[in-house]
Order: C-alpha cells, then structure tokens, then sequence
C-alpha cells in the first residue's frame, strides 16, 4: 500500500509508466447491514475514453462510483491507479490520487461565489496569508476560458440557474487537473444546448488524455458520448463493451435480464368528456396565456425546456403556486384552486418533480408516506384514523404497485428511486383521483421501474382519468401521449396530435 | 449453507430491532443513571437510591411541571420549530390564575370583588392566557414566516415583562384552598400523566398526529400533499402554550403563591427532556413516552446529586454535560442504523 502523498509526488514526477488501464478495480466485494451491494464486480477505464455505467437503480453502480471516489472502502478485492494498488479513506484521499467526482446533488454552497465555491480549501493567499480574491477570480476565467464557459467568477452561486451550477461543479471538479472525471448523471437537469455544450467538454477532455466514467440511465446519451460501457445487475457485473457494438434492446437486455417486449405500453382507450378546462392561465412573469383541455381518458403530454413554466403550470393549476389571471374548469364548472387542500378536494392528483424535496417524507415510512394525502378526507373519523382499514388499503396498493419491499414499516429513503415513485404514486392513487398531474414521472428511474410506471399510467387512462403528463424525455413524452402540448418561455408554442408529434416537431415548438 | 443460514439469522436480527420500540435505549439509560446512583449511595451514603418510595415520589413531583411543558415542546419540536417561551409562559399564567384565586380572607387581594372564585375560573384563564400566547407564537410563525426561534424568543421576553407589569412585581398569594389543591399531593403527577396519554394518543393515532409528523419530515411535501401546514402549525404552537399555561397553574397552585419570576429556564428543561427523550431537532423524529423518560431522567438526575449531597453548582456542570452526551449517543445510534 502506498501513502496518498507518496503516490501523489510519483504522479507528479510522471515516474509511473503508462499501464494499460487508467483506473481499474477487480473482485470488488460491498456489503451493507443485509444487502451484498456489490459482489466479485470489475471495472476497466482506458486512458482518454468515456466509460458508461450503466445498471438499474440498485444495480450497484452507484456503490461502485462511491468506492472509487473514496466514500466507501471496499470489503474485499482491489483498486488500481495506473497499475498502483490504492486503498482510497476519502474523497479527498481520491482527489489528491487525481480521482474527482461530480455528484448528482449539488454540494455547491449558495452564499459564497463561483470562484470561492471552485478554489475552496485551495484559495490563492497572498503574503499576508489572507485570501487574494483577484488572483482567484483570474483562475477562474481562465478556467472558464479553456472550458467555453461563460459566467461571471463573482456570482453568487444562489444566483445561478441549475444548470449553470452543474457547470460550476464540471469547472471544479477539471480545477483539480485530475485523471479520472466521475460524473453521476450531469444532464439530469440540462437543457438540450447544454447537453451539447457539456458534451463538448467532455470530448475535450477525453483528447486530453482524461478517463471518464460517466454514470446515466439515457439510452441516447450512452450511445453519444460513451466509448465503451459496462452493466451491473443486481449487484453483480454483467459486462462492458463498445457502445458502438450494440442496440438499445441489447443493453435493455443485459440490464434487466429479461426482454422488455414494450417501453412504452400505451393503449388507445375511449376517450371521453372534458374534464379541466385551463383558460388564459398566467402567473405574472412565469407564464402567459396557457390554455387547454383534459379529456377523460386522455394523456395530454407536456413538452418543453427546462424553464418554460411546465412544471410552473402544473403548480398553479393544482394550488401550489396559484395563477395571477385565468380561469381553470373542472366538469364544466369554473373552480377557485388556492391551495393544494382544494385541488385535492377536487380530486386532483399532483405527482411533483423533485421525489425528495416535494415529494417523499425521507425519514417516516412507507405507510405514513403512502396515507398522508388521503387523510385530507378518508379514513379519519372524529379526527382518529382508521389505522387497520387504511394500512389494508395501503398493503393492497403497494403490492398492486410492485413495491419492492420486506415491508410498510420501512423508511422510505432506504428504497431505490423507482421504488420511492411507486410509493408517492400510490399516495396520490388512494385518493382516486380523475385529474392526475404526472411532473417528470420517471426520472432518474431504472428501466424495469420505468415501464411498470408507464403501464400503470396506461392503466388508470383506461379508467378514465384526465391525465397530464410533463417530461423532459423525449421518448416518453412520443411514446406515451395522446396530445401534446409544447412550451416555450413561459407560453404554448402548439399542440401535436398523436400521429403527427415526431421528436423533430416537438424540437422545433420547444426551442423556436 | 452456512453462509446462509447466518444471512438468515441476521435478518432475523434486523428484523426484530426494529420491532422494539425506540425508547428502550434511553429507558435504559434511565435504568443505568438509577443504578449508578444506588451503588454510589451505598457506597458513600450508606442508603439505597430506589427503595425509598418518598424519593420516588419527590422525583417525579419535581419534574410534573416541566413534563407538562415537555409535552407540549415536542409536539412544536416534531414539526421542525422550538418553543422558548413556555418557561414565561408559565411564569405569566402563573400571575393571571392567582390573581383570580385569591381567598376573601386575604387583605391584599389584587380584586377584591374577585375572590372566591370557583377554581374553574383560574384554571381556565392560566390555559387560556397559555392558548393565547401559543397562537400569537403560531400566527407569527406562520404568517411572517419569521423562525420559530425568534416568535418565541420574542413571546419569551415579551410574557416575562407582563408578569412583572402585572403586580409591578409583587407576588400574589392568599390562594383558595381548592386551587391550592391542585398542587397537593400526587396531583401535578396525574395532570402530568393524563397530559402525557392524552398527546401520545394524539401523535399516534389521529390526523393532528401524521400531519405534525409529516411537516416536520418534509414541509414541502406536506403542503403539496394538502396539508394547511400554516394552520397547523398554529394549532401546534397554540397547544404547546396551553400546556405551558396548565404548568403555570400548577406551579402557582404548588407554591400557594405566583412570582414574576416563576418558571425561568423551564423551557430549556423542556427541550432538554424532549430531546434526550429522542426527539429530534431536525424535526420529524419524536414520541410522547421518550419525552416522560427523559423528564424522568432530568429528575433522577437532580435528586440523585442531592441525594449524595453533591454541591450544587457541580450539579448544573454535570446536568450539562448529560445532556449533550444522551443526546450524542443518540446521534451515533441514528447513524448506525443507516449504514
């Protein structure tokens, strides 16, 4: 075993020849407190390539990330840096071995500015030892500059847009001129011009010489910007290979085990009387104008960028965020919705973006996650509930639901991504609702996950409820729908029938 | 085979962990303080620690009042708030119900057409002043969206200045004797225990209970849920100074008198209780049974230093010093089980 430091001056000295692989880990064995995570699993990263990790949620690709970016230490088997073995105890001990991670979550402090956040704990200090913000500010474009960034140094970073802080986090973690790039699904919230600006940069650091393991659930973005790609299933590894060498279907294949014989399970069912009725709906400085209708039965898909007032519409239609102008319409009959208690009562359903921080009670369990909704108007009787009755109901729908589970006393942050959805679905299920709002219903879901969701949601079309869907996934959005609605900053750029909605139209309404 | 029939075993394991109810770790830390007691009493008293009923009864005489609040306080705890102002709040209720229960016998009545009263009537106005304090704290929080520490820390300075404003600092005493009643004897535990059963099947079994939970678990979610959160948290908070006006009662009613300075630093004891209790800060995390445990302990605690005439100053150092550890060993629990 070699110390970080030693390791980090032979690096430095270039005295290490090239080995044939970069970054490499055999027999890597994890296990938790019940669960092997990771079993007798490899993984092989060339130099000035992107490697794919591809895997359901749960797979064990993310326990593998984690171990070769120094959060956890493996039980068993070996990590090798350029042929040296190395036994990483933290993130920075990965750091300093030029391992850097970019996390899904955003570890980016909001009060203090982009050049702090970047050059954090590696300040330029000048020769009274205190920090020499000019200097660092220069750093910072200068990085920018090689990057093709365009973003002021001093911003705060509270100041910035989402995607603009992925950028801050891509900018810092190139700053530590590290070898290896680890990126957990960086496009989760990317428009498309910036996919394609983060796909420039990752090209230009792959012809530096850089390994990148990159870790994503789309299909397309495998096919793009992965060289070579390797599947984990079940905790188990399954298999790399040139991205170039295979479909979609076979990587479906390797990563479930089983065919998927169709994504997207949509069926045409009667589709019935309007049942909301959105007129000229604005929120002042959000949205302007958004008018349209949900028929039973129906799927109205609702495209666009992220930042055009999707997700805006579908808060002030269900009270979150009430609109400032404009009438919305249930059966006809013009409604008030000011809060989410009235939407509920007029039995809308809202599943929201963000599964953690709108959706799931992290550190309560599944049962009091699935029943809160409903409590607004069953199962309570003289402020009692009917704990018996409910934790029945809520059984039958967790297994309706396929929630994989030993069972409801469980937290509901212990369960993978699909499992947590299924869960925040069969809450808003128990409330039977006829109107149900699906916002970015399968992000960040593993394939298996994402189409029982999908066929859910076919299920309760053919029961007839008005259903709207919002996705940044254009398959799914295609797939799915039976009209769509696309927006465009804050306004309705046009709607697509079924048979006419291509990927191509839908881009053209989306980005103008 | 074997490896198997041991993976079983420790599922089997894990599953009956979580079976036992949370406050068994802190019940025995209960049991742990008490023995240590016993044996050092032994040892440099000479008497038992837990065979003295009269003990047993001091101890949980004591801390009534502070459980009464404690109640309250984690209940505004589970939605992810704090309350410092019950300490005051009692200290004012306290004020109000005497000034309502004096005796004709006493001269100095402060209303002297208002003597005799039926105990109702100060028992009803310490609640209802607390209540009232409670739902200043609670619209405050809700419609300003200031945090809860500084409502209450407001509410704190605020309740003690009206104590003191109300007599201009003179106590009041000559109480009735029915109202002195209310602090004889083994009272103030019952009021405690009913109080204690009362909220613990309220957090477990109604909708108050999952809706308190689920705002102090993910507000967001909540009110995306239906949940009026703002009106709920009023509820909480006014709940929690009722209670603490109940403990100003029963202070007053133990005392046969009502100081301006009643009930200073009962907050703290409180949260103190609550917490070592498991009630977590962060919100979300909290039983009513926890909380009387931990008020349990704060009590052993003082009355096993006095009992082995420890001087009182080392005895807030080492209260202290409880605290944050029951609390850090919480901490650590908490984080064994995740991993």
């Amino acid at each position: 075993m070699v110390s970080p430091t030693t390791m980090a001056a032979v690096r430095a000295s270039g005295a290490i020849p090239n080995a044939e692989y970069l970054l490499s880990a055999e027999g890597i064995r994890k296990e938790f407190p019940g669960v092997v995570a990771l079993d007798d699993v490899q993984f092989k990263l060339k130099r000035g390539s992107v490697h794919a990790l591809m895997g359901e949620n749960g797979a064990g690709k993310s326990t593998l990330m984690k171990i070769l970016a120094g959060i956890y230490t493996p039980d068993q088997g070996e990590v090798l840096l350029k042929g040296q073995k190395i036994r990483l105890q933290s993130p920075l001990d990965a750091l300093e071995n030029g391992i850097a991670m970019i996390h899904q979550e955003l570890n980016l402090m909001p009060f203090m500015t982009v050049a702090e956040n970047i050059w954090i704990r590696r300040e330029p200090k000048n020769r009274f030892g205190f920090v020499n913000h000019g200097e660092m500010n220069r750093k910072t474009a200068a990085l920018f500059n090689r990057l093709n960034i365009t973003m002021d140094p001093q911003t705060q970073v509270r100041d910035l847009s989402v995607a603009n802080r992925q950028m801050v986090e891509i900018a810092k973690a190139v700053s530590y001129e590290s070898d290896v790039l680890i990126m957990d699904e960086p496009t989760s919230a990317l428009t498309e011009r910036e996919v394609a600006h983060l796909f420039t940069i990752i090209r230009d650091l792959r012809a530096q010489g850089i390994g990148i393991v990159y870790i994503t659930h789309k299909m397309n973005e495998l096919f793009e910007i992965a060289d070579e790609f390797s599947v984990f299933r079940d905790g188990k590894y399954i298999g790399t290979h040139a991205s170039s060498d295979v479909t979609r279907d076979d990587i479906i294949r390797m990563m479930v085990g089983r065919e998927i014989t169709q994504m997207f399970p949509k069926e045409e069912v009667p589709i019935g009387d309007v049942v909301l009725s959105v007129k000229e709906l604005s929120l002042k400085g959000v949205f302007h104008d958004v008018s349209f209708d949900v028929r039973a039965g129906e799927i109205l898909g609702i495209a666009g960028l992220v930042g055009s007032g999707r997700s805006n519409v579908a808060e002030a239609i269900f009270g979150v965020t009430p609109a400032t102008s404009g009438t919305i319409s249930i059966n006809g009959k013009e409604v008030d919705i000011d809060s989410a208690n009235t939407a509920i009562r007029h039995r809308m359903a809202f599943l929201t973006e963000d599964r953690k921080d709108t959706g799931c009670l992290l550190i309560l369990d599944i049962l009091e996650n699935m029943q809160i909704a409903v409590l607004q108007d069953r199962f309570v009787k003289g402020g009692f509930v009917s704990e018996r009755a409910l934790t029945k109901v809520c059984e039958e729908m967790s297994s309706k639901l396929r929630v994989k589970t030993p069972n409801l006393s469980e937290r509901i942050e212990n369960l993978s991504g699909g499992n947590q959805q299924k869960v925040l679905i069969g809450r808003w299920l128990l409330t039977n609702p006829r109107i149900l709002i699906l916002d970015e219903p399968t992000r960040g879901i593993d394939v298996g996950a994402k189409a029982e969701i999908h066929r859910f949601v076919t299920e309760l079309a053919r029961d007839g409820v008005a259903v709207i869907m919002i996705s940044s996934e254009m398959p799914e959005v295609l797939g799915m729908s039976d009209r769509i609605m696309v927006m465009h900053e804050g306004r309705v750029t046009g709607f697509l029938d079924r048979a006419e909605a291509t990927q191509v139209k839908v881009m053209e309404l989306a980005a103008q | 085979m074997s490896t198997n029939s041991a993976a079983q075993a420790q599922a089997a394991a894990q599953k009956s962990a979580r079976r036992l109810p949370p406050e068994l770790n802190i019940f025995l830390v209960l049991i742990g303080i008490a023995l240590v007691y016993e044996v050092l009493g032994w040892i440099f008293v000479g008497q038992s620690f837990l065979m003295n009923t009269q003990r047993l009864t001091i101890i949980i005489l004591q801390v009534a009042v502070i459980g009464i609040i404690a109640v309250g306080v984690t209940q505004v705890i589970i939605t992810g708030g704090i309350d410092l102002s019950s300490g005051s709040v009692v200290g004012m209720t306290a004020m109000f119900s005497a000034s309502l229960a004096q005796a004709s016998t006493w001269p100095r009545a402060l209303y002297p057409s208002l003597t005799d009263l039926p105990v109702i009537v100060p028992l009803a106005v310490g609640i209802g002043v607390g209540l009232l304090a409670g739902f200043i704290n609670g619209q405050l929080i809700a419609k300003t969206k200031i945090p809860p520490f500084i409502a209450t820390l407001g509410m704190m300075v605020s309740a003690r200045g009206i104590s003191k404003w109300y007599t201009k600092g003179q106590p009041v005493s000559g109480l009735t004797e029915q109202f002195s009643f209310i602090g004889t004897g083994i009272w103030p535990v019952v009021i405690f225990l009913v109080v204690a059963v009362i909220f613990h099947i309220a957090l477990r079994y109604t909708r108050y209970g999952k809706f308190t939970y689920a705002i102090g678990a993910n507000v967001q979610a909540a009110r995306v849920s239906g949940i009026n959160v703002e009106s709920h948290l009023v509820k909480v908070y006014a709940i929690a100074g009722a209670l603490a006006g109940l403990a100003g009662v029963v202070t007053a009613a133990r005392a046969q008198t009502a100081q301006a300075g009643m009930g200073v630093m009962y907050e703290l004891d409180a949260i103190a209780a609550a917490v070592i209790g498991g009630t977590s800060l962060a919100g979300g995390v909290g039983r009513i049974t926890g909380t009387v445990i931990g008020t349990v302990i704060l009590g052993v605690m003082t009355s096993g230093f006095t009992f082995l005439r420890v001087d009182a100053y080392y005895q807030e150092i080492v209260k202290g010093v409880i605290i944050v550890a029951a609390v850090v060993v919480d901490v650590y629990r908490q984080k064994k089980r995740k991993t």
